[in-house]
């Protein structure tokens, strides 16, 4: 009975000291790099059309797409910044040109842009966003609806300075 | 084998794989789809389909096709199994190119693509080997093929369950599970076969 006692005590010693260097790994990078720039998504980019306008909406709207630009490091909101934004919708096609639309941010470093509903596309409910203003690095974003039926959608950006 | 009993095999495979067509064919996503793309998806549930019935073929576990005549429709069906996947991903590279290539380079971020390509490539080389096939022994050749359509039946099904498309939820998962539990059958009888009629050689 000893022997169990003595290897859950370890157990739980061990445990004990692997939570502790794992709590402690996440923390110090974190302070010492300041908030970390939001990578580039696989597939981010697929379909991309540069230079998308500034539409006040794309199509006849109905889905929300918001979110906000910070910078990386401090955290600094980022006004005034282009953010395109393309799906398959029940209006078009991703490789449509009236799929794609652009929007600025306000000065919280929020946007927000309707579009038509996106429905599944090549296997998966997502949506395209990309920053590529040139100040920063270049993001594509890549986000999934958590299901067909949502009628809105969040991306963030955080971004790193050239 | 009874009527009775040819009668509720061949019903249960044609609602088995005329059920997920019809559901499919009749998506209400089909409406924001060009025709290539809706060409393309179909082809794939045709061919998950076909992936039903080569096994039964195989084994002449469909009534009124015997052996020998089973293994000669396998064969033609085998033929348009290929011709549906190169329709399927051909479709798809003219409806979203990068999406495709990015599958083919299994770069993409969708965790099915991987499964679909694996199941694509195995598919090939079956039919490729089919081809040598009287070249090889009767053992390497059974090893080869069993083991080749194993990976392209698994890769399928898991391709088909985990995308979110036209085919019903179902459906999908009836179809699929009909068709792993159909090859896994006919190659455990394959095996089963082989070993005793080695170990009657002995």
């Amino acid at each position: 009975m000893s022997d169990v006692n003595f290897d859950r005590r370890a157990l739980l010693a061990a445990s004990g000291v692997f939570a502790l260097v794992g709590f402690a790994g996440l923390r110090v990078p974190a302070r010492a790099a300041g908030l970390a720039a939001t990578p580039s998504m696989r597939g981010g980019a697929n379909n991309y059309l540069p230079g998308a306008p500034i539409v006040a909406r794309i199509g006849g709207g109905g889905f929300v797409m918001s979110g906000t630009v910070r910078r990386a490091g401090d955290g600094a909101p980022l006004p005034g910044e282009r953010i395109q934004i393309w799906a398959h919708t029940t209006e078009g096609s991703e490789r449509d040109e009236r799929s794609h639309g652009a929007t600025l941010t306000d000065e919280n470093g929020a946007f927000r842009l309707e579009m038509p509903q996106i429905i599944p596309a090549l296997g998966q409910a997502h949506a395209h966003l990309a920053y590529d203003g040139g100040e920063y690095d270049t993001v594509f974003l890549r986000p999934l609806l958590p299901s067909p039926k949502v009628t809105r959608l969040e991306a963030h950006f955080i971004l790193q300075s050239a | 084998m009874g009527m009775v009993a040819a009668l509720l095999i061949w019903t249960g495979l044609v609602l088995a794989t005329l059920l997920p067509l019809t559901f499919a064919a009749t998506s209400e996503y089909l409406a924001w789809r060009d025709p290539i793309y809706i060409t393309a998806g179909l082809a794939g549930v045709v061919a998950l389909c076909l992936l039903l019935v080569q096994p039964l073929l195989a084994r002449g576990w469909l009534p009124g096709l015997r052996l020998l005549s089973g293994r000669v429709v396998h064969r033609i069906v085998g033929v348009f199994l290929v011709a549906a996947v190169v329709i399927h991903v051909g479709g798809l590279w003219i409806t979203s190119p990068p999406d495709i290539i990015d599958a083919l380079l299994l770069r993409s971020p969708t965790p099915f693509s991987i499964w679909g390509v694996i199941a694509m490539w195995a598919l090939f080389a079956a039919a490729l080997l089919s081809l040598l096939g009287r070249r090889l022994s009767p053992r390497i050749w059974r090893l080869g093929h069993t083991s080749l359509v194993s990976i392209v039946v698994l890769g399928s099904a898991i391709h088909a369950i985990l995308i979110e498309g036209t085919m019903n939820t179902t459906s999908k998962a009836v179809l699929c599970g009909l068709t792993v539990t159909a090859t896994v059958a006919a190659v455990a009888r394959s095996w089963l076969r082989a070993r005793s009629r080695a170990s009657g050689k002995e």
